[in-house]
């Protein structure tokens, strides 16, 4: 049995009148790489949320290593577990070197305000996000892909052993994406927990080593991508028709799309 | 710049420390001149002589009686505002999230209306206005509560709500008799004409309580600007940071308003110019409170002289200052 520092049993999640998941029952594995995929809409990023103790379940509970979720001091959650969210507000006259350094909140205290740890996790954190470069930058000047590494290296510089990233590779071109996914990859390596929302399927499978997938507020299949990526499942969850190859690279699933009938040929 | 001694670390922004001296400097100058200068001049020397209490009886009474009490009733008003003011704007990531825009100096203004009505002292209306003002953040609060609340609903109903309550002061003040009507009228300005030590104290006092409490929920405010989620993933307690925040800043403005009357455009304006003085990203109170404290005493000695012998009140002026601020700050919004 794999062990989990991260899981929920039994959730109820909902956002006033709008019941979003019941019954649903989560467990990361420790030291995985897990990728969280879906169709719009169907609860990704609320289950995210809800693991990062930023949504309160109606019923059921998360818990973090053997404790309910909520009943440890916020701080020490945040020195334990990350969150990238889909979407942050960037502070008006923020620089990338300030934003990054907020990162380091959760250990730091009023007297405590930037020790050189601190100092060396935010420099390692735009290092490996290649945001050093732009330092003394506006935050509100950047392109909304350097935004995006620049929020990644704040959750970076929290350095917590479990990281959740909700589409850590929107706004990225070809290259970029691949290396932040890289990037996860070695931190995976380097012994972290991660949990990302992707949304594609050919990305999840090379990286996962833990692929959970969700379609209306209920996972309906998760294990090695390998083993349970079929073209039944992406027609039932994406209602996509596709064929499925090996992945010259990895060996890992690929999906290749069904080539829709051209219709009568133009006048 | 870091200062590190032992386990601590403390950041500062030189340039936040020099533009704070700066203002400090500004404060200190205008008081001097506001308590030196009047119908009845006193050298520098003669005023510092009365301060320390051997100055000629004469010079005793127009400084430490008349004038002294004055300035820093203007002083703490002005800072108390100004903290108020950055502590809400930061809430609602808006610079119409202040306490003037969101109903709060409004309902401290129907309070007071009550009060004057009521025929109560100078004491009551007082009281009357810090009341008003914290019921009234109490139903702005309770109205925009869904399940925590978010910046950009405080602002909304609060604009709302400090349309009604204008109205209820405008309806109050035709029912009044002609003499409790100008009464009312003369506090609603905003004047710190005729203020003595028991109006500086309470400020003070309420300075002395919130400011702590202020510059402890600083940080965490800063985190919260970037959104609940992000703060809250960094550890923040959220709901806990901003109910003590805005305990604080409705305190702040209520007493103030209590002091001075509903002086408006303060409490808008100091974070602003703090914000572009210091160049500092998020909430800046220190900076915030010095520049409140600045433009109150500034604006109350302009008032006195402008037109001397006539003297305007106070909020005269801010509300003139003021609002062509706020049309230059929209005007720069918009690109
Ligand atoms: N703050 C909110 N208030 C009310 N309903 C919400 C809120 N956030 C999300 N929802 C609803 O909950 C459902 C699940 O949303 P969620 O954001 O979890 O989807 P997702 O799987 O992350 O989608 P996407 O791939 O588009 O990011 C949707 O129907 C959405 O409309
Ligand atoms: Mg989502």
């Amino acid at each position: 049995m794999t062990v989990s520092r991260l899981s929920a049993g039994d959730l109820t999640l909902a956002y006033d009148q709008r019941v979003v998941a019941t019954g649903l029952d989560v467990a990361i594995p420790d030291r995985s790489f897990t990728v969280i995929v879906g169709p719009n809409a169907c609860g990704k990023s609320t289950l995210l949320r809800a693991l990062a103790r930023m949504l309160k379940p109606r019923t059921g509970a998360v818990h973090l290593d053997g404790s309910v979720i909520t009943s440890l001091p916020s701080k020490e959650v945040a020195r334990r577990l990350g969150l990238l969210p889909q979407s942050s507000i960037v502070p008006d006259g923020i620089t990338v070197a300030d934003l990054v350094a907020r990162g380091r909140y959760p250990h730091q205290r009023l007297m405590r305000q930037w020790s050189r740890a601190d100092e060396a996790a935010v420099a390692e954190a735009m290092r490996s996000t290649d945001v050093a470069d732009l330092a003394d930058r506006l935050v509100d000047e950047l392109s909304g892909g350097q935004r995006q590494r620049v929020w990644l290296a704040m959750a970076l510089a929290q350095e917590t052993p479990i990281l959740l990233l909700d589409e850590p590779t929107t706004f990225l071109d070809i290259a970029h994406q691949i290396e932040v996914l890289d990037l996860c990859a070695d931190l995976h390596e380097a012994g972290r927990t991660l949990v990302a929302v992707l949304h594609d399927l050919n990305q999840a499978c090379r990286y996962a080593t833990h692929l959970v997938v969700m379609k209306a507020g209920e996972v309906v299949a998760e294990g090695e991508p390998g083993a349970v990526v079929t073209p039944e499942l992406v027609g039932h969850v994406f209602g996509l028709r596709c064929e499925i190859i090996e992945d010259p690279q990895t060996g890992t699933p690929l999906i290749v799309p069904e080539a829709r009938r051209r219709a009568s040929a133009p006048a | 710049m870091t200062v590190r001694l032992g386990p601590w670390s403390v950041r500062l922004a030189p340039r936040a420390l020099l533009v704070c001296a700066a203002l400090a400097l500004a404060g200190c100058t205008v008081a001097v001149a506001a308590v030196a200068t009047g119908e009845y001049t006193l050298p520098v020397r003669d005023v510092l002589a009365a301060l320390t209490g051997d100055g000629t009886p004469a010079a005793d009474l127009v400084v430490s009686r008349l004038r002294a009490p004055r300035v820093v009733t203007g002083l703490l008003v002005g800072a108390a505002f100004g903290v108020s003011g950055a502590i809400f704007q930061s809430l609602t990531r808006n610079p119409l999230g202040s306490p003037d825009f969101i109903g709060f100096t409004a309902g401290a203004s129907t309070g007071g209306i009550l009060a004057v009505v009521a025929g109560g002292s100078a004491m009551t209306i007082a009281g009357g206005a810090l009341a008003g003002c914290v019921t009234t953040a109490a139903l702005v609060y309770a109205l925009a509560f869904r399940g925590g609340v978010a910046g950009h609903r405080l602002v909304l109903v609060g604009i709302g709500v400090n349309a009604l309550l204008l109205a209820v002061n405008s309806y109050l003040l035709t029912r009044a008799n002609i003499n409790d009507a100008a009464t009312a009228g003369a506090w609603l300005t905003g004047s710190l004409s005729g203020r003595g030590w028991d109006h500086a104290v309470p400020v003070a006092v309420a300075l002395a309580v919130l400011l702590p409490v202020a510059a402890v929920a600083a940080r965490p405010l800063r985190m919260i600007e970037m959104g609940d989620d992000a703060a809250r993933a960094a550890g923040v307690r959220v709901e806990a940071v901003r109910a003590a925040a805005v305990a604080a800043g409705v305190l702040l403005s209520g007493t103030a308003t209590a002091a001075a009357g509903p002086v408006v455009f303060v409490a808008l304006a100091a974070p602003q110019v703090a914000r572009r003085l210091t160049r500092s990203p998020g909430v800046t109170l220190g900076a915030s409170a010095l520049v409140g404290a600045v433009l109150l005493t500034g604006a109350d000695l302009a008032a006195q002289r402008l037109l001397a012998p006539t003297q305007l009140p106070v909020g005269v002026l801010t509300a003139g200052i003021g609002g062509a601020y706020l049309a230059l700050l929209l005007r720069k919004e918009r690109h």
